[in-house]
Parts: C-alpha cells; structure tokens; sequence
C-alpha cells in the first residue's frame, strides 16, 4: 500500500524546474450514509513542461474527482490527503484568496459537458473577459480584445459577432472551444481537459482536439487529458496512466502501455473494444465481473475478482505499482526513471507477449453477473439450452416459420422507399400554429434482408432515430412507402399495426431509461406478451427462458431493474424485444451508454442470438468502430438523407463520399502509432438545421472537396442538384457529384 | 450534491449487497424513517387524529351548549381548557373541531388527487393542442384565488350546513395544482424510453397511462397530495373564521377562532387552542411532506411553465 | 421582444374570456340574489319580487346574462365590463359596484405590493443563506421558521399580533401601532412627516402578517435554486477561472438563481390576496376583503363576480409581467 519509495525520490525531482504539476499520493473520501468512500487512493503522478498525460478508466474510476481534487473544486464534505503542488507551490488546502491567484492563472480546466459549462445568462465575450480580468489588471476593452483574440486561436468563424452572443445561441462545440479560450485566457502551466469531447459528435470532436492542440501550443501548456476513451488518448499524449478503482495501476509512455500492457485490466480493456482497424471475425473480449463498489473494495488487489489470471497473493495483498523491467521483473524505481512503465500487478511479468483473448474468454454470457470462468462455462451451457427451447417454439409457430430454403437471394423483409417525415415546429399560443418545420428524414430508402444487420450510420441529429422508428410505425410518415415481406405498413391504424408488432421489435440506447423502474423484471419482459393477450402462468415459463436465453440467472424475475448493472439491463431490454417471437430487431444505439468492458459482451450476444435466432437487425448507431465488428451492410447518414452505402467491407476499405470519408478518419484507433501517422480528412463547421437544410447536396457547407478541390462550375452544380443515390457497382451506392475512393486504414 | 453528478458519470449507483435485498417499499420506509422530523410529525398527527376521532368517545362533554355548563371558565376543574360564553366545552368543541376540520381536508385531498392526476396525466400524455387546451382550464383555476372563490360559493350557497359540501366546494378550486404537477412529470416520463417500449409493443394509451405513467408519477402525487392537505385545512380554517364555512351548530377550529377574536386578551384560552392545534396539524403533515419527498423523489423535479 | 410581448398579452386574453365564464357561471348558479327578499316578513308580493328580477336582469336566461353582463348591450345603462359598469348590486339601487371596488382597491393594493416587495426582498436573503450554509444548525433554522410560517393561518396570527400591538402601546404608553382601521383618512392634511408615520403605523402590523405566508415558500424555492445553480458545471467552471469565492456567488449564482423566483413569485400573487382579505378582515380595514364579505353576505352576484374576475385580472398582469421579466431576465427565452 505505500509508495515511499517515489517520495525519496521526489525529494530529488522537487528541484526539477521542469515539472509543472506534481501529484503526491493524492487521496480523496467522500462521507455517505454508509461509511466512507474512498472515492481516489493515493493517486501520484509528475507532469513536465509542455508534456501531455492521459489517464484513462471506466466511469467511477475516480478519473475526474482526482483532478478536481487538485483544482479544489470538491464539495467541502470531500477529505482531500496528500499533496499537489504546480511549480513547487502546495495547492492542496489553500484560501480562497490564495487558491483563486492559482486557478486559471497556472492552471486552467475544461470541463465535459460544454451545454452546462458556460452561465446562459452572460455573453461569451463576457465570460472570456472575466477570465483575463480575474487576473490581469486591464481595462474591459483590452480584456474583450484579448477574448477575441482568443476566439479566433480556438477556431471560431466570426468571432466578433460571437463576442456578443449569448451560450444557446451556439453549438456544443463552439461552445468547448470558447471553454478551451476561457481555460488559455491567462497562459497557464498546466490545463486539464476532464471528458473534453465525450459529449460531442466525433467529426466535432476532432474539431475541438485540434483547438486543445492550438492552445497547447500557444501557451506551452502541459496537459492532463482526462477520458474513458483509449483512441483518444492514443493519438493525444505522451504517457498514460491507468486508473481503476481509485488507484493507478498502470502508467508509462502511451506506446508502452499500448502495445505491451502489463496489468491484466489494460491489457482486458484494450481486447475488449472493436476496432475500426480490427477484423470482423475477431470476437471481443468482455472482462468477467464489475468494477468493485467503493464501498467494499476487495481485500488485496482491486481487479483481483475479475482477474482470469488472479491467485492467493492477489486476494491477499494490493500490489504497488512498480516500474517493469525488461525480462519480466518488476523492481522499485530508481530515481529519474519515474516516467517509465509501471504496472501495479504481483504477476506483471508474466504478460510478456500475452494477447487478450489468451487471457479473456469471448463470452456472451452476461459478464457482470459472474466471477470466475467455471461459472461462465455453466452460464454458456445454459445459454446453450435456452436457445434449443426458443427454437422449437419458434418453430412450432408457423407463420414466422421462414421458408428460405431454395432461394439463393435472402428475403426482403422490411422495405422502404423514399421516407420522409417532416415536425412542424409549433408556436407555444393555444392555437400552436405551425410557423417551420424540421425535415428529419428526406427521403431515405432501404431494404433490409433476412438473417442480415444493416447498420444505420450518422452523427446526432442526421435522422437515424427517427428513420429507425419510422420503419416500426411508431411515428407517423409524413410521405413515402413502408412494407413488411410485402405487406404495406404505413397508414395502417394503431390496432391494425398491433399483430405486425408481434415480428418487429426494437432495442433501446439507454438502459436505465428504457425500464420502468417501477415493475419486476418479470413484468417488463412479460408485458409484451400481456398486451397481445398471452396467458399468465405461459408468459411466467416463457420469461424464464427468455432470461437465461440472454444469459441471466432465470430466478432474477422477480428483482427490480436498480438491482442490474448496465449491460445486465441491456441484456433485459433484449428479452423483452424477443418475447414476441420477432424477425426483425431495430436497434437504437444498443451499446453506446456501456463501459467498454461490458459492452463487449452485449455485443458478442447479439452476435449469438442473430447467428442461432435468424433475426434480422436494423443497427442504429453513431459508432463507426462497433458498426465495422457487426454490420454486413452499411448505410451513411447526413442531414436525413442516406449518403453512402455498401457493405461493411466496401465501406471501410473504400469509402466514397467525402463525409463516410471524414467520418471513418475522424474516429480516433486505439493504436499510437496508426494515430499519429494516418491520413486524415478534417471537415469544419457544425451540422447545419434540419429545420433548415442547405439547397442542394445537404453536405456541402461542410465538404472539403467543395471547399477545396472542385472548381467554380463544379460547386454550383453542388449547390444546385442534389446528388442523388446511385449504385457505382456491386451494391455499393453514394450520393455525390464527385465521388472518389479514398483508402483510409 | 449527488454521489452520481460527483463522479460525472452517465451511469447511477449500482444496486450492491447492501440495497439489493430491499425492496423498493423498504427502502422508501428506510429513507422515510430517517427524516427524523418527518418521523416526529407522523407520531404527533397519529396522536392528533386519535384525539379528534375517538377522543370524543372518552370525554363527556361534546362540542354543543350545555345548560348545565357555566359560561367563561378559565381553564382547570371539571373543564380543562375552560368554557365559552354561551356554555360549551373548549375540549369537547376543540375534539370536534379537529375532526371536521381533518375530514374536510382529508376528504379535498383525495378527490382533487383523483380528479388532478387523470387530468394531468391525460393532458401530459397526449400532448399537443390536448395538452394546450387541458392546461389553458387548468389555468383559469389555478388563478382565481382559492380561499376566497370558495368563500363566495359557500356563502352563496349556504353550504356551511355540512362538511362534505365544503370539502366539495374547495377540492374544485384545488384539483388544478395536483393536475399541474402530474402534467409535469407525465411530460418528462413520456419521452422515457419505458414508454415508447410498450408503444413498440402495441399497448394502448390507457394502458400505458395506468400502468406506466401514473405509477411512475406517484412519488411526487402522494407529495402533492400531502401538501394539499395543510392547504385545504388553512382553506377551511378562513372560510370558517369568516364565517363563511361550517355554520353553528356544527364547529370547526377556524370557527372557534373566528368566535374569539375579540377576546384574545380577555379569554385567551378560546382564541390560542384552536390556533395552536391549527398550527401542529399543518406543520406535521408539511414535515410529513417534506420526508416522503426525500423518501419518493430523492432527485426532486421542478415543474416550470 | 415585441413581438414576444405581444404574443404573451394574446396569449392571456383567452384565458381571461375562460375565467370570466367559469366566475360568472359558478356564482351564477350557487347563489340566489333575492334570497333576502324573498326571506322578508311579512312576505313581499309576487310584484315587488318581480321588480327586483327585472332590476337585476333575473327574467333573462344565463347565456344572455353572461352576455349582457360582458357588454351591456341591452341593459340599462348599469351594466356591462366592457363598459365599465359592474352591475347592479342587491344593496340597493344607489349602491353602486364599481366606483365601490376601485375606491377599495387602493386600500387592499398598497398592503399586498408591501408585503410581496418585503416577503421577496426577506425571501432572498434567507434563501441564499440556507443554501450557502447547507445542513448548518442556521440553515436547519430558517427552515423550521419557513414550516412554521406555511403552517400559519393567517388569521390567527393576524389575531395575535393585534393583542400583542395593543400590548406594546399599552407599555410604551403611546400608540405606535394603530391596530384598527386602514387609517387613509385619519392624517389627510398633515405633514409628510406625520402622514408617513401615520401610514406606518396603519401598515407595519398587518405587513408583516401577510409577508410571512409568502416568505417561507418563496425562501424555501430560493434556497432550492441556488443549491441547484451553486453546484452547476458554469459555477464550477467560473471558480476554475479564478474568480474569488464571493464574486462567483454574487455575479454567476445569485444572479441565475433569481430568475424561476419570478414565475413563483407570480403565481403566489392569487394566495397573497387570499391572505390579504383575511388581514384586513381582522385589522378592519375598508378595503376588498371587507367589500367581498358585505358583498356574500348580500347575495350580491354581480358585485362578487366583479370582484373575482378583478382578483382574477390581477393575477393574469402578474403573471404576465413575470412572463416578460423572465423573457429580460433569461436570454434563452428572449426569441423573436
């Protein structure tokens, strides 16, 4: 448990006038009704000059209370022990008055959510103003100068007119590029950017990292870049450190960490994400178990219960994080070698040239409700037999029986032509007159296959929503054809709609939102069944099937949603969907609020379950990484129209439209070297209104081939015709005057 | 601030050991009990409604003229909280008052809890111009000002001859803010992605009102509810001390201060019980309140307009 | 902004068309104008009730009242809102409601404005200081006093406090609290000086009865806003940037904080007034609580709904202002 080691040697390193911010076995707990949590423990780290750190973990790793630890942004009831010093001076328990000369003068913050970041009720010039004034003593003007200023640095268009506007008026990622002005306002030694792109889209996101390196390289600032994404972190920073459950277990140079893991839990988590530059085939790697609850942290070391490799020792006694030597032993670090790899793990050397799927099992069984891998083979036998049962039922129905034997084409279940579907934006009078709308969709066509998944594609706001719940009925078109194995579905009455509902379920993005925290797990997944009038002592058998069919302990009926863990609900949300007997399953995002390390096997269940049940799946998702492991077929959405489709394979190994193009260059690899070195295709600006779309191709306002390669006559053509979809060969289609393949990974 | 919100996390507090083995009921009663004032209060209203309720079957004296009672007896003796001039019994009269009063706001609770949470539930259900048009009527009763509309309506009628007819008169002035709180919460639960589920399924809208909905909103309905309680009681309580609510023979606590202002100094043992008991029974139940929303409703919702 | 002002004053009109039926229709129907006549003794003959029908436009059927009640078109010169006039009133032929109501209004407005301008002023204040003091024994204080003071009923503290002004005369020997009567006439013609003494005296005790229904709610919801505005990602963000602790409070919170008060504070404008009548009940003063009870007492519908749909216009300008303050208040809502 102790580091003194380090300290002997910080003793040396405190004369170091290259170290911006020291980190110093950095504790924090916060009191709660049920004892103490120690929510960080003994957190040590050392930035120098200009270097940029990450520090990686799940959500609850005590990621962010570290740095707000450091910043003195807790809450007062926080017990905050240990030391943070930036160039030499202790920040740790200052006055306000002291704390305040240190804050945004030396060392700056960003914060995740740019929507609740900055105050509504004040201009943005104001509030960059206020961050120079709080410091220097100029005049408004000189402080409003230098705001725009800044502006204009972070790569904001028309800053002088954004000056005077007020928060809502801009997009989230103005909005974090003004918070990243706000942050370099006053020069500062050290920036820390807590989850800076978690909520934006990923072609904003590379936006507003290129704002973040614009600004490190302004001010020279050094960096801790706080995230739960690894691609991120990736292409980024300099070293990395692992957090899991309060504590560093693992830190070195990001190619280091990356490429030869010496903790099992980095090593899991790397195996557990689909990757853009993976193989389909490959299947992911869930870690067993949960993070532990702060509350009982296990005796020994935290990752012990979900460590495939963990023995006595590891149930015994926590290990210190140790700089690893080449060979496989681990020794105390000497001094100036504090930045190299370190690994807090009794068995690090044994990792030496392991991969995670020697050491993670594939699994689809639900990861988190189990502890050791004999439990997950009895899970899997389970499984196993549930999926028989489900079978033979679903064969004893005939009508969803499928005869596909004899054709050579897979079936066209569900058919779309041409979907629009237009809100009208109301007045908030009593009457609600209808003053604009927004078009939502404009025309989308599909079709999808038996047995297949087609992926639907596209940043927030593009219409992939909407279409998915288009194609269930669950809103009203506005125009345009809808057909199940033939039959027309659009305008047909809600009680006409009812039987079809039977074939065509849908899976949620969020899994807490997506059960009524009021009923019995039973009940939810029952309730389906109860609608279409099924008997109560069939839907009980039938639910207990369903549960194990997706990997739960069956007798967990009667236990209420807050008792599961995220994937254990997503993993409901999916029996619910299948207690109908469906052919179709549109999934909206099904994996995107998971950790990583549970997302794996949700999705490696879906897998399952398509390849046994034939089921046919529609896969909603922003996730460009997630879409290449699962899709066979692809399709691109931009502003509510398709831009591109193709298989999978098509799609990724050549990509068409310049924004399929941005997009897929856009998604940071979790891979240092391919992150730093590959070609990449930036757009600019913001996802234009739907409520008011550009003439034309809707991409253009944003398309770098517009701005940059095609000549006067060729733009207006852009800007005139909308491109319209068409095959260039073997299925693969985009929606682009000029379209040309470019190979990105 | 929340454990939650510290951590930035997307994803709540697992369910460990410790709360899995709870039910839902247990962990409100758990939560409720340890509100310690809310727990004080609960006792203390028990023993008040015990008091108005079988208190009078104990005690001789009920609350109508007696001859044989002499007028203006300062508290002690056979008369502990003495006697009114024209011959009652401060106990027995204040035993009777607390009852009517209790039922009387008991009675406006429920039926404005009844008749609110449909309306809101509706109108936050389906949206739109329903939503417009349902809002707008609950609107017009939201600001006509309670204690007096009623007031005017009892008087009017002379509906203070029995208690129901008030309870009546005030619960129809009093639905709307239950409604509006319903509406509120209806509004932010139908986007829930529970809600669209059973749409997906092919359930119907009174399906998902009774069984999504509503449930669903009952946290801050019962605190709605409770709060309406001390509302309706001040309500009753103004109309009587104006003498506009229930009428002689029949008495309520307002009444009874109503009857003894005049005489705060001279007879003060009629003008403070009343008062007094007026006073814990309001605070009781707005501590009750305030401790089932703690237990219900821990991340409270505010409703804007 | 004009546009958005416009569009919330239209907005309100629907809704006082709607609540001028609902007063209409409810006092309409519950009541009976000639009970008192027809109560006399020795009974009155079938004309001299017939006459009092026709005064009071009883003969006509009640969608044709509502009607001439709104505009006047067809009656006698003695009615019609739209007019100006209320109606006639059951107190007698020269008894007249509108001249009566605006006389009083005055009275009854000067004590409602004084207490919401103090109740918000104390509300504030001991709002933001609950919340910057969370879970201390002052904090668990002003809460208790915030439940006591709900838990009032207005009238009886209005009660106490008349003995307890009559108590304090009595021992500074002087008559520092007038506890009877609105006094608007007592100092006509003195000077400034006296007149606000006067006015003072007249005020302070029912003032501070009426403030401290309003106060304990409102302080309650200010306390509520801060706490939720004091741990917002901007006021964190604002301490990142290195502003000192008070001007975070003073210039990012409070500020924020301030702005649902308004909508609250606009809807308790109907339980103010509820409050007012049962102050100047016990007070005495000839304002509209005064007017109201004569007027239930009367039977006297058209003076009742007069004074209902007035309260109820009072309430829907309070609203509205509070609609528009927001609109300034809060850039998100100030759309074209």
């Amino acid at each position: 448990m102790t580091t003194e080691y380090m300290n002997e040697e910080h003793a040396a390193a405190a004369t170091d006038d290259d170290v911006v911010l020291e980190v110093t076995d950095l504790s924090v707990t916060f009191p709660s009704d049920d004892g103490p949590l120690p929510a960080v423990r003994e957190v040590s780290y050392r930035l120098r000059r200009g270097e940029a750190l990450g520090i990686v973990g799940e959500s609850g790793s005590g990621k962010s209370v570290t740095s707000m630890a450091i910043m003195g942004l807790l809450p007062r009831n926080a017990r905050v022990e240990g030391s943070a010093k930036v160039l030499g001076q202790e920040i740790l328990g200052l006055s306000d008055k002291e704390i305040s000369k240190v804050r945004g003068q030396k060392i700056a913050m960003i914060f995740q959510d740019p929507l609740t970041s900055l105050n509504p009720v004040y201009t943005i010039g104001y509030q960059i103003a206020e961050a120079v004034l709080a410091h220097k003593k100029v005049s408004k003007q000189v402080a409003m100068a230098r705001a725009l200023e800044l502006l204009e640095i972070v790569g904001i268009p028309s800053p002088d007119q954004r000056l005077k506007q007020y928060p809502h008026e801009l997009s989230g990622g103005m909005r974090q590029r003004v918070v990243i002005a706000i942050a370099m306002a006053n020069d500062p030694d050290v920036i820390i950017a807590d989850e800076p792109t978690t909520a934006l889209d990923v072609t904003v996101q590379a936006q507003v990292l290129d704002a973040l390196q614009r600004a490190r390289r302004e001010t020279g600032a050094a960096l801790v870049l706080i995230t739960h994404d690894l691609g991120v972190v990736a292409g980024q920073v300099d070293r990395v450190g692992v957090m899991y459950a309060g504590r560093i277990v693992e830190s070195g140079p990001v190619e280091e960490v990356f490429y030869r893991p010496r903790m099992p839990y980095a090593l899991g988590l790397l195996g557990s994400l689909p990757r853009l530059d993976g193989d389909r085939s490959d299947r992911l790697t869930p870690i067993l178990g949960t993070p532990p609850s702060l509350r009982d942290l296990p005796e020994g070391c935290g990752f012990a219960p979900r460590c495939p490799m963990a023995r006595d020792l590891c149930h015994q006694e926590e290990p210190q994080l140790l700089l690893t030597l080449e060979g496989g032993d681990r020794g105390p670090a000497e001094a100036g070698d504090a930045d190299g790899h370190t690994a807090a793990c009794h068995f690090s050397g044994e990792l030496t040239g392991v991969e995670a799927s020697d050491l993670f099992q594939a699994t689809s069984v639900d990861t988190e409700g189990v502890g050791s891998v004999a439990e997950v083979e009895a899970a899997e036998s389970l499984i196993a037999e549930a999926r028989e049962e489900y079978l033979e039922e679903a064969r004893a129905e005939p009508e969803t029986a499928p005869e596909t034997a004899g054709s050579t084409e897979p079936e066209v279940l569900l058919s779309a032509t041409d979907l629009v579907k237009h809100f009208p934006i109301r007045s908030q009078g009593l009457l609600r007159r209808k003053v604009g709308e927004v078009q939502a969709v404009s025309g989308v066509s599909l079709d999808l296959r038996e047995r297949e998944t087609l992926a639907l594609v596209g940043e927030s706001g593009c219409g992939k929503s909407t279409t998915a719940r288009l194609l269930l009925n669950l809103i009203r078109l506005t125009s345009g054809e809808l057909t199940y194995m033939g039959r027309p579905l659009h305008g047909l009455s809600d009680r006409r709609m009812r039987p079809l509902r039977k074939d065509l379920q849908l899976v949620f993005q969020d899994p807490f939102a997506s059960l009524d925290p009021r009923m019995a797990v039973a009940d939810i997944i029952g309730e389906p069944m109860r609608i279409h009038g099924s008997g109560h002592r069939d839907a009980r058998k039938r639910v207990k099937e369903l549960l194990e069919l997706v990997g739960l302990n069956p007798e967990h009926g009667s236990r209420y949603p807050h008792e599961f863990s995220g994937g254990q609900r997503q993993r409901i949300g999916v029996a619910r969907a299948l207690s109908l007997n469906p052919r179709v399953l549109v999934l909206d995002e099904p994996v995107s609020a998971l950790d990583v390390s549970i997302q794996a096997g949700v999705i490696n269940l879906l897998e399952d379950l398509q390849d046994e049940l034939g089921l046919s799946y529609l896969f909603v998702s922003h996730d460009l990484s997630v879409v290449k492991h699962i899709a066979d077929r692809v399709s691109v959405m931009y502003l509510g129209k398709i831009v591109e489709t193709a298989t999978t394979e098509q799609l990724f190994r050549a990509p068409a439209h310049p924004y399929t193009q941005a997009l897929i260059s856009a998604i940071p690899l979790p891979d240092p070297i391919k992150e730093r070195t590959r070609e990449r295709i930036i757009v600019t600006g913001d996802i234009p209104s739907p409520a008011n779309p550009p003439s034309g191709c809707r991409f253009r306002t944003r398309c770098p081939k517009f701005a940059g390669e095609l000549s006067e006559a060729e733009r207006t053509k852009c800007v005139e015709e909308p491109p319209e979809l068409l095959d260039r060969g073997a299925g693969h289609r985009d929606a682009c005057h000029y379209s040309q393949v470019v190979e990105l990974i | 601030m929340s454990e939650n919100g510290m951590f930035g996390s997307t994803r709540p507090k697992k369910a460990r050991k410790d709360t899995a083995d709870r039910t839902q009921l247990q962990t409100i009663v758990l939560r409720f009990s340890r509100h310690r004032p809310a727990m004080i209060s609960l006792v203390l209203l028990v023993l008040i409604v015990l008091f108005a309720f079988v208190g009078p079957l104990f005690w001789i004296w009920d609350h109508t003229v007696y001859k044989e009672i002499p007028s203006n007896l300062p508290p002690g003796g056979d008369h502990p909280l003495g006697t009114s001039a024209a011959g009652n019994d401060v106990l027995g009269q204040l035993m009777r008052g607390a009852q009517q009063t209790l039922k009387v706001a008991f009675s406006v609770s429920l039926l404005s809890t009844f008749v609110g949470s449909l309306w809101g539930a509706t109108a936050g259900y389906y949206g739109g111009r329903v939503d417009a048009l349902m809002m707008r009527v609950v609107d017009i009763f939201l600001i006509v000002p309670l204690l007096v509309a009623a007031a005017a309506i009892a008087g009017n009628t002379g509906a203070g001859a029995s208690w129901s007819a008030i309870a009546l008169i005030i619960a129809i002035f009093s639905w709307a803010t239950i409604a509006r709180v319903v509406r509120g919460v209806v509004l932010s639960l139908r986007e829930q992605e529970f809600v669209e589920a059973a749409r997906a399924s092919g359930a119907s809208a009174p399906w998902i009102i009774f069984r999504h909905l509503l449930p669903n909103a009952a946290g801050p309905i019962i605190v709605a509810a409770t709060l309406l309680v001390a509302v309706a009681i001040l309500a009753e309580a103004g109309m009587s001390f104006l003498g506009l609510g229930i009428q002689l023979p029949d008495i309520s606590l307002g009444q009874m201060i109503g009857s003894a202002r005049t005489a705060v100094s001279t007879r003060p043992w009629l003008f403070y019980p009343p008062g007094v008991l007026l006073v814990l029974i309001c605070l009781t139940i707005n501590f009750i309140g305030d401790g089932l929303r703690d237990a219900l409703d821990p991340r409270q919702t505010r409703v804007r307009r | 902004m004009l546009v958005y002002t416009m569009r919330r004053v239209l907005g309100a009109l629907p809704v006082l068309v709607l609540a001028s039926i609902l007063t209409f229709v409810m006092i309409d129907v519950s009541g009976d104008p000639l009970a008192d006549i027809r109560m006399q003794q020795p009974p009155p003959t079938e004309e001299v009730i017939q006459q009092a029908e026709e005064r009071l436009y009883l003969d006509r059927s009640m969608p044709e009242r509502y009607w001439l009640w709104m505009t006047g078109i067809g009656g006698n010169g003695d009615i019609g809102l739209l007019q100006g006039e209320f109606g006639p009133s059951t107190q007698g032929p020269q008894y007249e409601i509108g001249p009566a109501i605006v006389e009083r209004l005055w009275t009854t407005l000067r004590l409602v404005g004084a207490a919401m301008i103090f109740a918000l002023g104390l509300a504030i204040i001991t709002g933001v200081i609950s919340a910057l003091r969370q879970y201390s024994k002052l904090d668990y204080t002003l809460t208790f006093i915030g439940f006591l003071a709900l838990a009032m009923p207005t009238f009886w503290l209005a009660g106490i406090m008349q003995a307890g002004g009559v108590k304090f005369n009595q021992l500074v020997g002087d008559q520092v609290f007038a506890t009877i009567g609105d006094g608007r006439f007592r100092a006509e013609g003195q000077p400034l000086g006296d007149q606000l003494l006067n006015a003072f005296a007249h005020m302070a005790l029912p003032t501070i009865v009426l403030m401290l229904i309003s106060f304990a709610s409102w302080s309650r919801y200010q306390r509520t806003s801060m706490l939720e505005v004091m741990n917002s990602d901007y006021v964190r963000l604002a301490r990142a940037k290195g502003l000192r602790n008070h001007v975070v409070i003073r210039r990012h919170a409070l500020r924020t904080a301030m702005i649902p008060l308004t909508t609250v504070v606009a809807i308790g404008v109907s339980s103010v007034i509820d409050g007012a009548i049962l102050t100047e009940y016990v007070f005495q003063w000839r304002g509209l609580g005064d007017f109201f009870i004569t007027a239930v007492d009367n039977n006297d519908s058209y003076a009742l709904m007069g004074w209902l749909l007035l309260s109820g216009v009072i309430v829907i300008l309070a609203n509205l202002v509070a609609d528009l303050l927001y609109g300034v208040l809060d850039p998100r809502i100030r759309y074209e």
